[in-house]
């Protein structure tokens, strides 16, 4: 989904990783390339629509190549801000919608009634560092002196992606190659009633270096009612030292901002 | 080629016509454009008047409507291209699929170009908005390289149009939420980025240091210039290395790229600098004017004009040459 370079090292499990989830009897969608520029990418962006699973069209690339009424899902990189847009792409096939990030609750609400009314679902950014932008420049190529193409896979060392501090060492952002994340891993333990009100049916994941699989089950535990949402943060903080979680999008403030700063 | 010109104010279209601007662009004094800043842009009544002066001297105007509307609110961008068609704009600037939709069904006469804040990067894309909103024109993102930028127009009818000076953005437009993360207003929700609002000067340690947000964007000597801490143009540390580590306090200059650009196909010119002053746009309009005459008449491009205006003296030519990746 962001740098089509990185396919090579994972493509060829993709099949075995569908069988097994799908096995598990979980739902699989594929996502699409965030910004399709080079040939390439544009036939395996074509390719993506005769897998035969869903997918997460992250760029209108990727609609230009479905069969139209062909239900989809849409990634939190399309820029689905409004009922009309979401209204238009429910109308074209779009069966869930991942919201930006960077929406507040009131546009959520907005949507997700709209959403109801067009038979689509909405989720919203759950957990993980925040996708924030998508360049032509890979800046981890740049931070090694090497040009993007001959990159020589300067972000493998960085799975998580490198942390960007300011000057005085505050943490920031986190760069991905040609994508730039936030430094605080977005958390919606503390929203998820609002958003339940608000009509939101999933909350996205993103996974981190750790135990993903824990922190997946502890958000079902919250979902279900057998934690709390700062109980949940408490054993997120447990898990992890050093810890930065943010959910100020979700509340009109800025994205960094975290409700329970004060939480230890 | 056509020169695409930026007005945030009436002064300023009146400059880039009067300086031999084929095109003005411009946009509403509210949320709907992507430069809204405090004292800049057209209510209704100016932009009946600068329509009318632009047209008497045989020049279009633009009308940029092109952030991403605001759920709930939709009606005010509705208005902004409603009023557009009957203010007799040449074209409306738009991002939005929601809005796009709204324009072709509404107003199937009014000509619709597609924003660099869609950051439509293939023919593919390109194609599709042609196909299903009418789509005429589209204003490239500026991620492509001259030779990625003629192998589109090889792939379709929509004419391109590029920007050529002014600011540079590193990420791909209406792709980017930096500004919101740091500040909590964005370029598509708020039509702002790195917004003066949000921006801190402080002396500090002998050293003047801009911050946005709270985050510290850069630190100069006192003496020196403190570059505006626009955040992705910002000095910090990664790894082992401090450093402009996104982009360099650079802005674009493409202007000795005219011919490749034209060869490549591209139908127009774009000049950022909407919140520039009128004196500024008329200068820059003429260069490049300029340029785009000599160009026509064969002749060779003027050189160096333009690098004193540029953005703390240092240009780039950006993503057009590949190695800017």
């Amino acid at each position: 989904m962001v740098c089509s370079k990185r396919l090579p090292f994972f493509q060829d499990r993709i099949p075995d990783a569908i069988g097994v989830l799908q096995a598990a009897g979980k739902t699989v969608a594929l996502s699409s390339l965030a910004l399709v520029t080079l040939k390439r990418e544009r036939k395996m962006t074509a390719e993506l629509a005769e897998m035969g699973v869903e997918i997460e069209i992250n760029d209108l690339t990727a609609l230009a190549h479905l069969p139209p009424k062909a239900p989809f899902s849409v990634g939190p990189l399309v820029n689905v801000y409004n009922e009309s847009t979401l209204r238009w792409l429910g109308a074209r096939g779009a069966v869930r919608i991942c919201l930006p990030p960077e929406l507040p609750l009131d546009s959520i609400a907005t949507l997700a009634s709209a959403a109801r009314d067009n038979g689509v679902e909405v989720e919203v950014w759950g957990y993980g560092r925040v996708p924030l932008a998508i360049s032509g420049r890979c800046y981890h190529a740049r931070l090694h002196a090497r040009p993007k193409d001959n990159c020589q896979f300067a972000c493998e060392d960085d799975p998580d992606g490198l942390s960007v501090l300011t000057r005085e060492g505050q943490p920031f952002l986190a760069m991905n190659g040609v994508q730039t994340l936030s430094d605080s891993y977005a958390c919606m333990a503390l929203q998820v009633d609002a958003l339940a009100q608000a009509g939101v049916s999933s909350l996205r994941l993103s996974p981190q270096t750790g135990d993903f699989t824990k922190i997946c089950g502890s958000f079902r535990d919250l979902l279900d009612g057998r934690l709390s949402g700062p109980e949940l943060v408490n054993r997120l903080h447990a898990d992890t030292d050093g810890l930065r979680l943010s959910d100020g999008f979700v509340r009109g403030a800025r994205g960094a901002d975290w409700s329970a700063a004060a939480t230890p | 080629m056509e020169i695409v010109c930026p007005a945030g104010t009436p002064a300023s279209l009146r400059a880039a016509v009067r300086a031999g601007a084929h095109t003005v662009y411009c946009g509403f004094a509210d949320e709907t454009n992507a430069r809204n800043f405090p004292g800049l842009n057209f209510d209704r009544a100016e932009m009946r008047e600068g329509i009318a002066f632009a047209h008497g001297h045989g020049a279009k105007v633009l009308i940029a409507i092109n952030t991403f509307p605001r759920a709930g609110a939709e009606g005010i961008w509705h208005s902004a291209v409603s009023d557009a068609a009957d203010l007799g704009a040449d074209a409306v600037i738009l991002a939005d699929l929601g809005l796009l939709d709204y324009a072709a069904q509404n107003h199937p006469a009014l000509r619709r170009h597609l924003s660099v804040q869609a950051a439509a990067a293939n023919a593919d894309m390109i194609n599709y908005y042609a196909e299903t909103f009418g789509v005429r024109r589209v204003v490239l993102p500026r991620v492509l390289s001259v030779p990625e930028i003629a192998a589109i127009n090889a792939e379709t009818e929509v004419e391109t149009e590029v920007f050529v000076f002014g600011g540079l953005c590193v990420m791909a437009e209406g792709r980017c939420s930096l500004s919101s993360y740091a500040t909590g207003k964005s370029p598509n929700m708020n039509g702002v980025c790195s917004p003066p609002s949000h921006v801190d000067y402080r002396k500090e340690d002998g050293e003047l240091k801009a911050r946005l947000g709270g985050y510290l964007i850069h630190s100069a000597a006192e003496d020196e210039p403190a570059p505006y801490p626009t955040l992705c143009k910002g000095c910090f540390t990664a790894g082992d290395q401090s450093g402009y580590l996104f982009e360099d306090p650079v802005s674009l200059n493409a202007e000795q790229l005219i011919p490749q650009l034209h060869k490549a196909g591209v139908t127009a010119l774009k000049i950022e600098g909407r919140q520039r002053s009128a004196s500024y746009v008329a200068q820059v309009v003429k260069n490049f004017r300029a340029a785009v005459d000599a160009l026509t008449s064969g002749q060779p491009m003027p050189a160096g004009m333009l690098a004193r205006l540029s953005e703390g003296q240092a240009s780039t030519t950006g993503a057009y040459k590949k190695t800017w990746r």
